[in-house]
C-alpha cells in the first residue's frame, strides 16, 4: 500500500561544508544517509529521519541542519497535522499506536505555575557555600514517636529500615531491555558516587551490577521478571510496580526481538520469547492482597528493607495511597500523567492519568489529615525537569524525586520518542551492541554525577535563599510556594496561595 | 515458644498461636541451626511458609497453612497434610511442595521452578504465567480438577490436570483454559470441550516425549499420594501448546 504519510524532517545538507565523510551514514540508525556510489555522494532518504539530531551533532563540519517538515496543510486547530497522520499510519496498519518517553501534549504544567518564596530584610537568607546546608533525605517508614532509654540514651522505638539519600533525587525505574546494559551501568555507578539510588525497572538485575546493590532499588511487577532470591537479597530498597504513569493500568511487552541473550539472562526467560507482564499483578485484587505482597517481600528478606509502592497518579490517588500506607508500604511512589516509557500505546500515554503535582498535593494532605503521613515515604515522578521542580515537589510534601527522562537527557537522548523501536541513535534505548556501545559507563556515570552535583548546588541555593538551612524544613511546607495563573479550584488542591496574598 | 529439637537435625514445631512472623523467624532459625526435618503441627492460617529459607530442608506442615505458601521459595521441600490455600508457590525458584489436599487460586504464580503435587483440586488460574529460564522448568501436577483460567499466560514450565475425581463421562469444568498461553506445555486428562480452551492454545496428540514427561511426573504423584501410576497412565492425555510464540505480536504500529 502506498503510504500518505509525509517525511517529518527536512534533512538540508549544506554542499559547500560536507566533506563526504560518510559519519553521518554511520551515526544514523534509522537508515536515512547513505553514500551513493555512481554518484560519490552523501544523500538522504529524509522520509526515515526521526530528528534525533544524532548525526548534527557528529557531522564533523556542521554541514547538516535537521528541520521540521512544515507541512503546511490548511489550517485547522482540530484536525492537527499529529492527529491526520495518526489515521493515516491506522488506516495503513490497522494496529494501536506504539511510541516512546512521556505525554507530549498540552496539558497544564503545574510547575510552571508555581514560585518558590526567598527571604527579604525580615529573616535573613543563608549563603549555601559558607554555612551547612542539610540535603540529607531517610526514606523509610518513620514512628508516631520516639521513645529513649533514660539511662543509656539508646533508642527503644523500634526503628523500621531507613535508606539515606545525599541528594533527595533517585533514578526511576528503567527496565533492562527497554535500555541497554551500559545505561543501567552508568545510572548504578552514578548512583552510588551521588549517595543516592537507581531503580532496575521490571527487567531484573545484570549479576554484573550486583555490586552497587546498596544503591539499588529492585522492581518486583506483574511478570515478576527476574524476581528471585539473591535479586531481592541484593537490593536496598523492594519497590512493587502496581503502574506507571506512561501507562496507567496497563501492561506491557516487551518483543522478543529484544529479548537478547544477555537480557534473556536478567530477565530468565528464554531469549527471543516475548516478555508479557499481565495487566494486574494476578495475586492483587484488593488492598488486602497489596498487603499481602508487601509482607511477603519482608518475610522473604527478614525485614531488612523498605519495601515501596508505586502507582500511576489516577483519580482517586489519594485513597489508594492510604490504603497502600495501612497495607504496609515503607514509600509510596506516584507517577504522573508525563510519566515516561519505553514503549505504550500512544493513546494512553496521552490521555490517561492526572498531573502528578495535582496528585502529589492531594495524597499528601490525605495522608496528614489521617495521621498516617509518617508512616510512609513519598516519592513523585513524571517530567520533573530541573531543581527548580524538585524544590517545589518537595514543598508540596514530596519526600524524593524520581528522574528518567532527565537522566537519559544527561546521556544524549533529545526525547526524539522513538525508544520503542529498539533503534536509538544515542545508544540508550537498544540492545543493538553497536549502537549500545555509544553510551560508555565510565562517560555515563560522571555526565548523572554531574547533572545531580548541578541540581544539589541549584537546591541548596535556593533553600539559602529561603534562609532555610535544612530540606526537612521545607518538606510539605506549601507556605514557599505560591500560585501564579490558577483557578481557585487548582489553588485549594494544591493547597497553596495566590501569588501577592 | 522455642523450636524443639528432638533428635540430631530433626525440630518440630507447635504453630498454636504462633504469629507468621513469629513462625517464619523460628523456621529460619532452625535452619540456621542446622535442620534437615521440621514438622510443624497445629499450623492455623500462618502466611509465608517456606519463604526466605534458601536451601533444602524437609518440612512437614499439619494443618492449614495460609496464603503465599512456599512464595519466593528457594529449596525446600513442604509436605501439607491438610488443604492449601491462595499463592500457593508464588514466584517460586526451587524446590518441592506436595499437598495432600485442595489448593486455592493461583497455585504456582509465576513460578521459575520447582514442582508443585496437589492431591485434589485447585481454584482459579493455577499455573498462571509459570515460566521456564535455562535448567528451570517448573512442574505442576494436580490431581483433581481445576478451575477457569487454568495456565494463563504460561509462558513456560509443564503443567498436568489429572481430573482423577471426574466420575464417568464427566467434564472438566475449567473455561479459557491456557488463555494467553507463550509457551509450556499442558497435559490433560480427561475431557475438555473446544470452547473451553483458550483462543492462543491448539490441541495435540501426545507423543513420546510427552509419554516419557507423564511417566516420570505421574510416576512422582503416584508415588506421593499411593496411587497406581499405570492406572492413572491408561487414562487418554491431549496436549494443549500455544500456537504462537508471540500472542500479541500484530497489535502493533511503530
Ligand atoms: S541521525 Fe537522526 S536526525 Fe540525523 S538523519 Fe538520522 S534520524 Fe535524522
Ligand atoms: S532514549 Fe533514544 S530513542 Fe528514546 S527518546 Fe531518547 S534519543 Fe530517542
Amino acid at each position: 500500500m502506498k503510504t500518505y504519510l509525509p517525511p517529518k524532517f527536512i534533512v538540508d545538507r549544506n554542499p559547500s561544508r560536507c566533506i563526504q565523510c560518510q559519519v553521518c551514514v554511520n551515526q544514523c540508525s534509522f537508515d536515512v544517509h547513505y553514500y551513493d556510489a555512481d554518484d560519490d555522494e552523501v544523500r538522504s532518504h529524509e522520509e526515515n529521519c526521526v530528528g534525533c539530531h544524532r548525526c548534527v551533532i557528529f557531522c564533523p563540519t556542521q554541514a547538516l541542519t535537521i528541520e521540521r517538515n512544515p507541512l503546511d496543510y490548511r489550517e485547522n486547530y482540530n484536525w492537527r497535522p499529529e492527529i491526520i497522520e495518526d489515521i493515516l499510519r491506522q488506516a495503513e496498519t490497522g494496529g494501536v499506536i506504539i511510541t516512546g518517553m512521556g505525554d507530549d501534549k498540552r496539558q497544564r504544567i503545574y510547575w510552571d505555575h508555581l514560585v518558590l518564596n526567598a527571604s527579604q530584610v525580615t529573616n535573613p537568607s543563608i549563603d549555601p557555600l559558607r554555612e551547612p546546608m542539610e540535603l540529607r533525605t531517610y526514606l523509610g517508614s518513620k514512628p508516631e514517636r520516639v521513645e529513649i532509654e533514660p539511662d543509656s540514651l539508646e533508642l527503644k522505638t523500634y526503628l523500621a529500615p531507613q535508606v539515606e539519600l545525599d541528594v533527595p533525587v533517585m533514578f526511576a525505574a528503567m527496565s533492562y531491555g527497554a535500555v541497554s546494559l551500559n545505561v543501567h551501568e552508568s545510572l548504578a555507578r552514578a548512583a552510588t558516587e551521588s549517595g543516592t539510588l537507581w531503580n532496575t525497572g521490571e527487567g531484573g538485575l545484570h549479576p554484573k551490577l550486583y555490586k552497587y546493590g546498596h544503591n539499588t532499588i529492585v522492581q518486583v511487577a506483574s511478570g515478576r521478571f527476574g524476581v528471585h532470591p539473591q535479586y531481592l537479597d541484593v537490593a536496598r530498597v523492594i519497590e512493587i510496580k502496581i503502574g506507571q504513569g506512561a501507562k496507567p493500568g496497563i501492561g506491557g511487552h516487551l518483543p522478543g526481538e529484544k529479548v537478547s541473550a544477555e537480557v534473556s539472562l536478567t530477565r530468565m526467560i528464554p531469549q527471543g520469547t516475548d516478555a508479557l507482564s499481565p495487566a494486574p499483578h494476578h495475586d492483587i485484587y484488593s488492598i488486602e492482597d497489596l498487603a499481602q505482597l508487601i509482607y511477603a517481600l519482608k518475610e522473604a528478606t527478614n525485614y531488612q528493607k523498605p519495601v515501596a509502592v508505586k502507582i500511576a497518579a489516577v483519580h482517586n490517588s489519594a485513597a489508594i495511597a492510604s490504603g497502600m500506607v495501612r497495607a504496609g508500604a515503607d514509600i509510596i511512589v506516584l507517577d504522573g500523567l508525563r510519566g515516561s516509557t519505553g514503549a505504550a500505546p500512544k493513546i494512553i500515554r496521552d490521555n490517561v492519568g492526572i498531573p502528578i503535582e495535582l496528585a502529589l498535593a492531594s495524597v499528601d494532605e490525605r495522608l496528614r489529615q489521617e495521621g498516617i503521613r509518617n508512616r510512609a515515604s513519598l516519592i513523585v515522578s513524571g517530567g520533573i525537569r530541573n531543581s527548580g521542580d524538585v524544590v517545589k515537589a518537595i514543598a508540596l510534601g514530596a519526600d524524593a524525586i524520581y528522574i528518567a527522562t532527565a537522566a537519559l537527557i544527561a546521556l544524549g537522548c533529545t526525547v526524539c520518542q522513538q525508544c520503542h523501536t529498539g533503534k536509538c541513535a544515542w545508544g540508550i534505548c537498544t540492545q543493538d551492541p553497536k549502537l549500545a556501545k555509544r553510551v560508555n559507563p565510565d562517560i555515563g556515570s560522571r555526565r548523572l554525577t554531574n547533572l545531580l552535583r548541578g541540581w544539589s548546588l541549584e537546591i541548596k541555593d535556593m533553600l539559602g535563599g529561603m534562609g532555610i538551612n535544612a530540606l526537612e524544613s521545607l518538606r510539605g511546607n506549601r507556605l514557599h510556594l505560591r500560585g501564579v495563573g490558577l483557578t481557585d479550584t487548582e489553588l485549594e488542591i494544591l493547597g497553596v496561595k495566590m501569588a501577592g496574598s | 515458644m522455642a523450636a524443639n529439637r528432638r533428635q540430631d537435625s530433626q525440630f518440630k514445631v507447635d504453630a498454636t498461636g504462633l504469629h507468621y512472623r513469629r513462625l517464619n523467624q523460628l523456621l529460619r532459625q532452625a535452619v540456621a541451626d542446622g535442620a534437615e526435618r521440621i514438622e510443624l503441627q497445629n499450623v492455623y492460617g500462618q502466611r509465608y511458609i517456606g519463604t526466605d529459607l534458601d536451601r533444602e530442608v524437609e518440612i512437614e506442615i499439619q494443618g492449614t497453612p495460609g496464603n503465599d505458601l512456599g512464595s519466593f521459595m528457594n529449596g525446600p521441600r513442604i509436605t501439607v497434610y491438610g488443604n492449601a490455600q491462595d499463592g500457593c508457590g508464588n514466584t517460586m525458584n526451587d524446590g518441592q511442595i506436595i499437598i495432600h489436599g485442595h489448593a486455592g487460586d493461583i497455585l504456582g504464580f509465576s513460578a521459575r521452578g520447582g514442582k508443585i503435587f496437589v492431591r485434589g483440586d485447585v481454584g482459579y488460574r493455577a499455573g498462571i504465567h509459570m515460566k521456564e529460564y535455562q535448567d528451570k522448568k517448573p512442574v505442576l501436577v494436580i490431581g483433581g480438577t481445576a478451575q477457569d483460567f487454568l495456565g494463563e499466560y504460561m509462558a513456560g514450565g509443564m503443567l498436568i490436570l489429572l481430573g482423577l475425581n471426574l466420575r464417568e463421562g464427566e467434564y472438566h469444568r475449567a473455561s479459557f483454559i491456557g488463555t494467553g498461553m507463550h509457551g509450556g506445555v499442558i497435559y490433560l486428562r480427561g475431557s475438555v470441550d473446544q470452547f473451553q480452551l483458550g483462543r492462543e492454545v491448539g490441541v495435540a496428540e501426545i507423543d513420546e516425549v510427552d509419554c516419557s514427561n507423564l511417566d516420570r511426573l505421574v510416576g512422582e504423584f503416584a508415588s506421593y499420594f499411593s496411587y497406581n501410576a499405570a492406572e492413572i497412565l491408561k487414562g487418554r492425555f491431549i496436549k494443549l501448546l500455544p500456537l504462537w510464540l508471540r500472542p500479541y505480536g500484530n497489535l502493533y504500529v511503530y
